[in-house]
């Protein structure tokens, strides 16, 4: 692909360079850790070493009396305060009884997790901080932890120790259970497989900051910090401390990577407001990347069981699906909705009569769970498709048969097709995506290497595996989000204004972190209003600046916001087109508005550009009877329904059979997210999408021990793979216009995640299938194929 | 302690704790915050910087450690305003996303390429090993350096 500098008509569809790069590639980009204001105080946490344990008594005088220490507080001290009205927040109690144990910044009578905070120390430098807070003494009254799902359901112990039991919630998605149960009985085929979604450490590049800036004569709070999520984080705020919400605002400067793990309201973000308002100096934490294994949620963390009942052929006739799904301590801003957001996907690409679906929470004494990348939706997917291909091969027929004798719609084109899962699909076309990835992949010449290596007795076998997967974007429809009991609506809120110079600025409610919001939407801009991208400004993610929005999650940003600015420019053009009727002395009806300018239809010498009439607004000398100045209009979009992007990937994975090694050997996605606004920045999106994904399916896990230590919580241990372990990708895509917004858009940036895992677990398992072996547990290590395969050849001798 | 060294051409100076990282040095005491810190652990290569002309991770060494070298960090590359080639290599290529790891893969790809002015798309994945990125899956970070080399044709890449 060659990238486009200047400014063509139509820049939408083209890949056109990002405007963000310049500051970011010369170090100009601002992250919160780079802001300093005089008089700062660090602060330090004091953090529980015990996975669950009472505290007898903490001893502060020693950090206090150190130089350069400002204030020593514990928790207990920190409630006197009266800091905050309420706990943490969730925002998602998906049941009227689901469980939830108070949740406050500190803790007062016992940690729930390693690194659950008990004392925070302030102090002058950042170094003396953490001195500071290691001269705290802490004395714990150990209780026994529960460090698993299992253990959390066995319930021998409970991860707090005033609750009966570690079940959180019980969530059921059952449209007919009659019909379901009909289905499995009738079966000729019924596969089940069982899956664990392993706990994963989010990893953004940048850890997560804080800068609180009090005003003490003026009663605000200004906000920096390192979030996805600035407007909600506002709301949350004001609503968890009691401070006016017109009071505080929260800006998101730079922002490093989020991935969902950036999308929280956090005990160190309550706690910098709150201190810094309190003691009138500003308050700044910067955690270390050790300490984000405990300070930042963490992703998945589910036992999945899932069971296909198919007919003779392989025709999927019911598909029921039960979750375990770990919380960790604490339920946090969305953790018991993770797994929901993936509920109704475990239907996939495929026309499954008959489906449901259930979900047990359970509290564990480990860091909460919440949205990473995916959420719930890559769990989803990869359940579906390792199970289709078990399906394939009790059938007998190969994966990609198996998909295309089950794709909805007949493998054609649809659109608005409701599934078993109370879903209506925008649009969709899974064959030809199928076909073009295949195609791409050389599918036909792998499994002829594959076959020549096998014959030959090769030591490093080839695996090939595929995964079509279907996600949900768009979030949210408002009254959709509140059929499933979420907080918040799902709107996005749009401003645009000519400025006197016809200039335009856009204020956008999505709150870019890396993903080029800046670019597409100056994109979208200059299309509508035929005037160049770089006439463009785009103003974002400062709640002073961008009052209205409900940030950037869940590829929510362009099929939800990116809409609304669309919207926001037909109503400029609207206002324009009566403007310029009534200076021009024509009907409005007989003007049309092609390349920046108002026609008049017939008469192309009488012609008016839009910024003549931006500066006519502005100046309001000549504007029709009873007109508001200025050109300038805002939309808060609703999405009447979610966007469904699909896509076809194919892994090829060499493993080596002496070693247990698994290398990715080649990697192709097709992928469809309906119109693509900017491909330069869709395929990078998905490049991304697609290692995070393999890094689930060959690297990482949070792993712990049975007390409850995280025992991989550095990068030393915790393996976020190099430029050394992938290959570079073959992408492609198919453009199946979304029916869900006026752009035709979907949604891009979970898609390669939510394709990869399953497709390189496929791959694995097809490389060892003529050893009979049926599933691999992710991450698939060297330690775990080799015992797999040595187990695998014993069986058979 | 009084700790000088010459940073992006300039002679700099500051007072700091014995203790006190190169990498904290930089971004604090001299207010060069264009290099970043993504872990403690030396493992991530956000700050990496050069020192005397060779990539060195800013966070494995002391400031006291660095006195009297000649440092070059993410703001010395551009020249009055025109990007280094290898800067504008990873914005033709689209080579980052949220910019974090960025400064550091600048000048670790910068030192790759002077000593291996032609790599491979092998070589040029195992020269930036110690350099993490969250974002971009490293496509078009390889596609960027081996268009700075003039040798995009061998990469495999689109």
């Amino acid at each position: 692909m060659t990238a486009t500098e200047s400014a063509p008509a139509n820049v939408v569809g083209t890949p056109r360079l990002r405007k963000e790069d310049p500051k970011l590639l010369t170090g100009e980009g601002k992250y919160v850790d780079d802001i300093h204001v005089p008089g700062e105080l660090w602060m330090g946490m004091v953090r529980s070493p015990h996975a669950h344990a009472k505290i007898s008594s903490i001893e502060t005088s020693a950090a206090a009396e150190m130089d350069g220490v400002h204030a020593v507080y514990t928790g207990a001290q920190l409630a006197d305060m009266g800091l905050w009205i309420a706990p943490l927040p969730c925002a998602w109690p998906v049941t009227d009884d689901m469980v939830n144990p108070p949740h406050f910044p500190v803790a007062t009578e016992a940690a729930h997790h390693v690194g659950d905070i008990v004392a925070v120390v302030l102090a002058d430098s950042r170094y003396g901080a953490v001195d500071a807070a290691e001269l705290v003494d802490v004395e714990y009254e150990v209780l026994p932890a529960v460090a698993s799902i299992a253990e959390a359901r066995d319930g021998s112990a409970t991860a707090h120790h005033d609750l009966d039991s570690n079940k959180a919630f019980h969530w059921p998605l059952m449209p007919d259970p009659d019909a379901l149960e009909a289905a499995f009985a009738s079966a000729t085929h019924v596969v089940k497989g069982e899956f664990v979604q392993q706990r994963l450490i989010p990893a953004a590049m940048e850890p997560r900051g804080v800068l609180a800036i009090p005003s003490p004569a003026g009663g605000d709070v200004t906000l920096y910090s390192a979030t996805q999520v600035p407007h909600i984080l506002k709301v949350m705020i004001a609503a968890t401390t009691g401070l006016p919400e017109a009071k505080l605002r929260i800006i998101a400067p730079s922002v490093g990577g989020g991935f969902g793990a950036k999308l929280n309201v956090n005990p160190d973000e309550l706690l910098a407001v709150t201190l810094a308002n309190k003691l009138g100096r500003a308050v700044r934490w910067t955690e270390s990347r050790s300490e984000a294994a405990f300070s930042t949620h963490q992703g998945r963390g589910q036992l999945q069981t899932i069971e296909i009942a198919a007919d003779e052929s392989g025709k999927i006739a019911g598909v029921r699906v039960h979750i375990d799904a770990d919380m960790g301590a604490y339920m946090m801003l969305i953790t018991p909705g993770v797994p929901l957001l993936g509920s109704f996907l475990y239907t996939g690409v495929y026309d499954v009569p008959a489906f449901g679906f259930t979900c047990d929470g359970y509290f564990t004494n480990l860091t909460p769970t919440d949205a990473y990348r995916g959420a719930g939706r890559p769990e989803a997917s990869y359940a579906i498709e390792r199970a289709m291909d078990m399906l394939a091969a009790k059938v007998g027929v190969g994966p990609d048969e198996i998909r295309r004798r089950n794709y909805l719609g007949g493998g054609g084109p649809f659109e608005n097709l409701e599934t078993a899962s109370t879903l209506v699909f925008d649009s969709g076309n899974y064959g030809p995506s199928m076909d073009a990835a295949l195609e791409m992949a050389g599918y036909a010449d792998l499994r002829a290497e594959q076959q020549r290596r096998r014959d030959a007795g090769e030591s490093k076998q080839m695996g090939i595996g595929l995964c079509t997967y279907v996600e949900i974007c768009g979030l949210a429809p408002s009254r959709a989000l509140g059929g499933l009991n979420y907080g918040a609506g799902g709107w996005e809120h749009a401003v645009v204004r000519f400025l006197p110079t016809g200039k335009v600025e856009v204020v956008t409610g999505s709150t870019p972190h890396g993903q080029g919001h800046e670019t597409s939407w100056s994109m979208i801009v200059a299309d509508k209003l035929g005037i160049d991208p770089d006439d463009v400004q785009v103003l974002h993610s400062d709640t002073a600046i961008s009052p209205l929005g409900l940030d950037t999650y869940g590829s929510r940003s362009l099929a939800v916001g990116g809409v609304a600015v669309a919207m926001a420019c037909d109503k400029v053009i609207e206002k324009a087109k009566l403007i310029a009727a009534h200076q021009m002395e024509a009907n409005a009806d007989d003007l049309e508005f092609a390349g920046g300018a108002f026609t008049v239809k017939g008469s192309p010498e009488s012609t008016m550009p839009i910024q003549a009439i931006a500066f006519g607004a502005f100046t309001a000398h000549n504007l029709p009877d009873g007109m508001e100045p200025n050109l300038q209009e805002q939309v808060t979009f609703d999405p009447p329904n979610f966007a469904f992007p699909f896509g076809t990937h194919v892994a090829v994975v060499e493993v080596d059979e002496d070693t247990g090694d698994v290398s990715l050997m080649d990697y192709t996605a097709i992928d469809d997210c309906g119109t693509q606004i900017n491909p330069l920045i869709v395929e990078g999106q998905v490049h991304g999408g697609i290692v995070q994904g393999v890094a689930q399916a060959l690297w990482e896990e949070a792993s712990y021990d049975a007390d409850g230590n995280c025992k991989n919580p550095s990068f030393l241990d915790y393996l976020v793979p190099s430029a050394a372990e992938v290959p570079s990708m073959k992408l492609g895509s198919t453009t199946t216009p979304s029916t869900s917004n006026p752009l035709g858009v979907k949604g891009v940036g979970e898609a390669g995640t939510i394709g990869s895992a399953a497709a390189v677990i496929n791959a694995v398992c097809d490389a060892l299938s003529p050893y009979g072996v049926t599933d691999i547990a992710m991450p698939a290590t060297p330690a775990r194929v080799w015992k797999t395969i040595q187990q695998a050849k014993g069986g058979q001798s | 302690m009084q700790v000088e060294m010459t940073v992006n051409g300039q002679s700099m100076s500051a007072d700091v704790e014995p203790r006190t990282l190169l990498v904290h040095y930089i971004r604090d005491d001299l207010g060069l915050t264009g290099t970043n810190v993504g872990c403690d652990t030396s493992s991530c290569g956000a700050c990496t910087i050069h020192i005397n002309g060779e990539s060195a991770k800013s966070c494995t060494m002391l400031a006291a450690q660095a006195r009297g070298t000649d440092v070059t960090t993410i703001e010395g590359m551009a020249d009055n305003g025109t990007l280094h080639p290898m800067q504008q290599a990873f914005m033709e290529c689209h080579g980052l996303q949220c910019g974090y790891c960025t400064p550091g893969m600048v000048m670790a790809a910068t030192s790759l390429l002077k000593e291996n002015p032609n790599p491979t798309e092998a070589e040029v994945r195992e020269g930036l090993e110690g350099n993490l990125c969250r974002c971009t899956g490293y496509h078009n970070i390889v596609k960027s350096v081996l268009s700075a080399a003039g040798n995009s044709t061998n990469g495999g890449s689109q």
